[in-house]
């Protein structure tokens, strides 16, 4: 019960603008390093995890429309099919909106579960899309949507550790 | 009732549901797919988003860019000395051979003019920094620091020391994206060194492995033999350096040979490339005229896979 309610508290913490913002610049930036080889191929999708978190928790802040335009921009940087990265982080952010009510009665190991799910089908529309056009799917591709499954629960960790307000020392 | 309403109000309480903003911006997707797939009109769009974003791109490189500083600055003396005078006998024997190449090249213009063969047109090369790697395990890109603010432009071939990396297929103000020769389907027309015969090398979407493709199985090709460009594109320039065979399989039940080879320029290893431009523009191709042309109907079938 009590940690029931400690978890209620935790999705009316405030998150300001500004802090949203700063999460999906250190999201992209993490997107962004050089990473290659194997390393590319276990990549999570740290965009993707972030505005998932965003939509599931504060889903009055960040919706569809922020996803979509995300998805251009990484679609810019990636060089990949203009709307490619849109249309799977559309599928995304649907699917955190509707997860949205579910998720705060659910442990994180339980939200783990979900939150595969959705990514697998995010990564399903993008190499869809590839194929469509490409003709070809690479299969090691999938393998992102695990480590970015894994990477869930620090994730939700760290930012609402961040989110929390400071204590105040004199405080008794 | 009032109770539905209250709770679709606290759920969504601004704007369209969620199901109409998923299909909305799905079928916006879907529409810049299409128009991006099939025509050129966003590329623009394209290049105003990559200004915006270029300075952030730039600023994931940056950890990779210094500790390549910190190793630089770091190095011991004596391994300098070392190399520097690795480099003095290097820089000697180069000496030699570029007399040798002198002569060589003054007695085959010479012979050229002698049998009326046109000069092949000398190309310069520009070097450029790759800023950061492919980021999509689905394509063998990487993109480089000079842009068309440096008088790149699409279609140029990229090489380093030892061979062909790739080709330049979009430019961005400051960047350029390289797609590398191991793409996957990404076709450098070639010639084999050995017997001068033409073909086409694929890339196999492996870093380290092209095909040679559309061999007939008793195809004069070893293990060992390299592969130049042609130059009969026009987009490489001719006796660049690309792959060299280390698998053939004659197996005949299948109609072509199966080869493979291996890229000879360190694909995967380098951070400056060399951009080729000022390849010679080949004349126009003639329009093809297959009703009437001299071709024989039935033999037109190439045994060779020319590019």
């Amino acid at each position: 019960m009590r940690q029931q309610m400690s978890m209620d508290r935790e999705f009316l913490l405030p998150a300001s603008r500004g802090f949203i913002l700063a999460s999906f610049i250190v999201a992209v930036l993490l997107e962004w390093l050089p990473w290659h080889g194997m390393a590319l191929v276990l990549r999570p999708d740290f965009v993707g995890l972030m505005l998932l978190y965003w939509c599931t928790h504060k889903p009055h802040r960040v919706g569809i429309g922020i996803g979509w335009m995300l998805g251009i921009f990484v679609d810019v940087a990636d060089a990949s099919l203009f709307g490619q990265h849109a249309l799977a982080y559309t599928v995304l952010a649907f699917g955190g909106l509707v997860l949205n009510r579910r998720v705060q009665m659910f442990s994180l190991k339980e939200q783990s579960v979900h939150v595969f799910v959705l990514l697998l089908a995010s990564y399903g529309v993008y190499a869809l899309v590839h194929w469509q056009v490409r003709g070809y799917v690479e299969w090691n591709y999938f393998l992102g949507s695990l480590t970015s499954t894994l990477l869930w629960a620090p994730l939700t960790l760290l930012i609402q550790t961040l989110r929390r307000p400071r204590r105040n020392p004199n405080e008794l | 009732m009032a109770l539905e309403d209250t709770r679709t109000l606290r759920f969504f309480n601004r704007g369209p549901s969620a199901v109409a903003r998923l299909v909305f911006f799905s079928v916006l997707s879907l529409l810049l797919l299409f128009v991006d797939a099939r025509y050129q009109y966003l590329e623009s769009t394209r290049q105003v988003i990559s200004i915006i974003i270029y300075p952030f791109q730039r600023l994931t490189a940056l950890p990779g860019e210094m500790w390549d500083g910190v190793t630089s600055f770091v190095t011991l003396q004596s391994h300098l000395v070392a190399e520097n005078e690795q480099l003095n006998l290097q820089h000697d024997a180069d000496a030699a051979q570029l007399k040798q190449m002198e002569s060589v090249l003054s007695e085959n213009a010479q012979l050229r003019a002698l049998l009326e063969v046109k000069q092949r047109a000398e190309y310069t090369v520009q070097a450029a920094q790759i800023v950061y790697l492919e980021r999509d395990i689905f394509k063998r890109k990487l993109f480089v620091d000079a842009g068309e603010q440096n008088g790149v432009q699409a279609g140029r071939a990229v090489a380093d020391n030892n061979g062909v990396v790739g080709q330049v297929t979009r430019t961005y103000p400051y960047l350029s994206e390289v797609t590398l020769v191991t793409d996957k389907d990404n076709v450098v027309p070639v010639q084999v060194v050995r017997t001068g015969l033409r073909a086409a090398v694929f890339g196999s979407g492996n870093i380290s492995e092209l095909e040679l493709r559309y061999q007939p199985v008793d195809v004069d090709i070893q293990v060992g033999d390299e592969l130049v460009t042609s130059g009969m594109d026009g987009t490489y320039p001719p006796a660049l350096p690309v792959a060299r065979v280390i698998r053939v399989e004659r197996d005949p039940a299948y109609p072509f040979a199966r080869i493979a080879c291996v890229p000879l320029a360190g694909v995967d290893r380098h951070r400056t490339l060399l951009i080729v431009s000022g390849v010679p523009t080949l004349p126009p191709r003639p329009a093809a005229d297959d009703a009437h042309g001299t071709t024989v109907p039935g033999k037109k079938t190439s045994r060779r896979g020319t590019p």
